[in-house]
């Protein structure tokens, strides 16, 4: 009989133990034990999946420490009621699935998040809703997390008060995957933040940037859309980025750029397509940069070059139907424009290499006075303008002797 | 006033000159959008045949037509008609038939090649500069009797309004750069009709670089809709006042 108690204790104990490892279910709802969110969480024990029936729960602050599977059915309401963060996650391999959160609190002294994921491993969040939250969602000191499928919106209309739809600062190796981010003040934000991914997700109508990087080492960015945000993408203090076939459309205004490119070196920048914006791509103090087969088209300025930049390589591009085409603030040239298609390229091409026999200077001497003198922007396409320029490609005085393009292609290249 | 003005019409419209002017204009519109790789890139090379060659060919035709038609204006004139009449009625026959051919001439090939919005402020900024233009020749006539007098005349407001307000213009804006120039610029483009047309082109054409522009008075007030409209009036007013200016002289004049 004692053997018997003890065989039974010992199988008790691996039940009990075993829970842990065998996920449990636990359920938040009306009709439930749990009615709220934190109560689901506080009675879960690690691994367990907790499932959270429809409905509105007006929670805030809800702490979600444990290792759970935290699934929303029919996306249930989580309601902040514009205090403090809506829900932290602190926490090692925790899942938030299927949720919309909503009405995070708004603060100019703290920065409140729908979602705040703080210290936290192997984080997933996917398939989330996030509606006017100051910041939707916030990471910090986390590692390999994914924020995948998430719809991201809010109504910013100023840049104090507002924050970002995902920011992320001293992170590693983040995964940021198809989320559809409009309305915040930059769309993505990233601070120290090195090796990440950021793929196939669409920023747009943000009052800021779409994108907006600093000291962010080693990070890729491919396929996502960057369209109609106030000021368009600015990245800055960042070594090897890499950036391919991204699309940077529709940025309009007087400091609105496809893409700012702001003390960055070594990186590529490929296969992307500009498509009109004020300024496509604007290069300040870059170094290394290898910039090819990207397609800029009816922008007002294709890149603008700053005179502090050197050793970049812009070749294998196709310029087409650009206001201007280059744009720089000095006479130093120290990048390589060679092999570029150029539609105002009017030079020949006799050994039919495809390739012009003459070289292609892509800055006009209007360009250059527009630099010193915007005002004179509204003589553009003027006759007086047209023969000044024509008499400044036949003997270049003003604009760069060196900057052109020795060998460019005849025809555009099919990208 | 009918009969008068189909007349001029019919007499215009044989002419050879406005004949080979139509077929200039056609085939330079058609050659500008096939040779060119972008249809864009011709509506740009074709901005410059409307700026440069319409108003001229437009000045100088009916300046020549108007003083060689003195004797049928003088016949007219010993008629039981006005004199407002007999002079609306060529400037209507001269404006009605240059700008049939600028329609014949560039319209239908812009519309075959690039019907959207830009091409239609452009058809439209040419017909205007067509009118204007025809109606600065009445204004230049009415200056002298002297044929030759009058057609230098036409070809000083020509290259005044094409080449060296613009010029001026440029100097001044180095000139005064360190002030605010953008209500300047403003009213400066409503005192040439060809600027006036060139930056409502502008506008539809480099809409994305003047977005940049930091001196935001200019592009807020054209572009909005309340700007084209005012736009367009101040070209009507282009042909308005020189014609009524013409109109004075010829009513006074003694033939």
């Amino acid at each position: 009989m004692k053997t018997l108690k003890i065989f039974l204790g010992i199988v008790v104990a691996l039940v009990g133990s075993s829970d842990t490892l065998t996920a449990g279910k636990v359920y938040v709802g009306t009709n439930h034990p749990n009615k709220t969110i934190q109560q689901g969480i506080d009675n879960a024990r690690h691994g367990d999946t907790v499932y959270v029936e429809r409905g509105v729960y007006k929670e805030t602050e809800i702490k979600f420490n444990k290792t759970l599977y935290l699934k929303g059915i029919d996306f249930p309401v989580i309601d902040g009621g514009r205090s403090g963060n809506v829900m932290e996650i602190h926490a090692k391999g925790a899942i938030l699935e299927g949720f919309k959160i909503i009405n995070s609190g708004q603060s100019e002294m703290h920065d409140f998040a729908g979602l705040l994921v703080v210290d936290s491993y192997g984080v997933i969040i996917r398939n989330n809703k996030f509606e006017n939250n100051t910041y939707s969602i916030l990471t910090q000191h986390s590692r390999n997390c994914t924020i995948k499928d998430n719809e991201i919106h809010s109504v910013a209309n100023n840049e104090v008060l507002f924050g970002n739809g995902v920011h992320c600062w001293r992170s590693d190796s983040m995964y940021i995957l198809g989320n559809n981010i409009s309305g915040h003040r930059d769309g993505i934000y990233f601070e120290f933040v090195t090796n990440s991914l950021v793929w196939r997700n669409i920023s747009r109508k943000n009052i800021r940037y779409g994108l907006h990087f600093m000291f962010s080492n080693n990070d890729t960015y491919i396929s996502n859309i960057f369209e109609q945000n106030e000021s368009g993408v600015a990245v800055m203090y960042t070594n090897n980025v890499n950036m391919y076939n991204n699309y940077f459309n529709d940025n309009w205004g007087g400091a609105a750029y496809g893409i700012l490119l702001k003390d960055i070196s070594d990186g590529e920048i490929s296969g992307n397509y500009f498509g009109r914006n004020t300024t496509a791509l604007d290069i300040e103090g870059c170094n290394r940069l290898k910039i090819f087969k990207n397609r800029f088209i009816n922008n007002g300025y294709a890149i603008k070059i700053s005179a502090s930049t050197l050793d970049n390589e812009i070749t294998q591009n196709n310029f087409i139907g650009n206001t201007f085409d280059v744009a720089t603030n000095g006479t130093l040239v120290a990048n390589s424009f060679t092999g570029n298609y150029w539609d105002k390229y009017e030079g020949y091409d006799l050994n039919k290499d495809g390739r012009g026999d003459i070289p292609y200077r892509p800055i006009s001497l209007y360009s250059t006075i527009i630099e010193s003198n915007p005002a004179s922007l509204m003589l553009f396409r003027s006759i007086i303008v047209s023969l000044l320029d024509k008499t400044e490609k036949l003997l270049p005085g003003i604009t760069p002797e060196n900057l052109k393009d020795e060998k460019p292609y005849m025809k555009p290249l099919a990208l | 006033m009918k009969k008068i003005l189909k007349y001029v019409i019919v007499d215009i419209i044989q002419n050879k000159i406005v004949l080979i002017y139509t077929a200039l204009l056609l085939l330079i519109s058609l050659s500008v959008f096939n040779i060119e790789s972008s249809a864009a890139k011709g509506m740009a090379s074709l901005l410059n045949l409307i700026l440069l060659v319409v108003p001229l060919v437009c000045i100088i035709f009916s300046t020549i037509y108007i003083y060689n038609s003195t004797e049928f204006t003088e016949l007219l004139v010993s008629q039981p008609l006005k004199r407002k009449t007999i002079w609306l009625s060529l400037f209507g026959g001269l404006a009605t038939s240059l700008s049939l051919a600028f329609l014949i001439g560039v319209g239908i090939p812009v519309l075959l090649y690039h019907a959207d919005a830009t091409g239609l402020v452009m058809i439209l900024s040419g017909l205007f500069l067509t009118v204007v233009f025809v109606s600065i020749a009445f204004l230049a006539v009415g200056w002298t009797r002297d044929k030759a007098k009058g057609i230098g005349w036409a070809i000083a407001l020509w290259l005044f309004f094409a080449l060296i307000f613009d010029a001026i213009v440029l100097f001044l804006l180095f000139q005064f750069q360190d002030y605010p120039l953008e209500n300047a610029m403003v009213i400066m483009s409503f005192i040439n009709p060809i600027d006036l047309s060139r930056v409502q082109i502008l506008l539809q054409m480099d809409i994305s670089a003047l977005m940049g522009y930091t001196g935001a008075v200019f592009r807020e007030f054209f572009g909005s809709s309340m700007g084209i409209i005012i736009s367009f009036l101040g070209l009507s007013v282009w042909i308005a006042v020189p014609l009524l200016f013409s109109l004075r002289s010829f009513k006074r004049k003694d033939m």
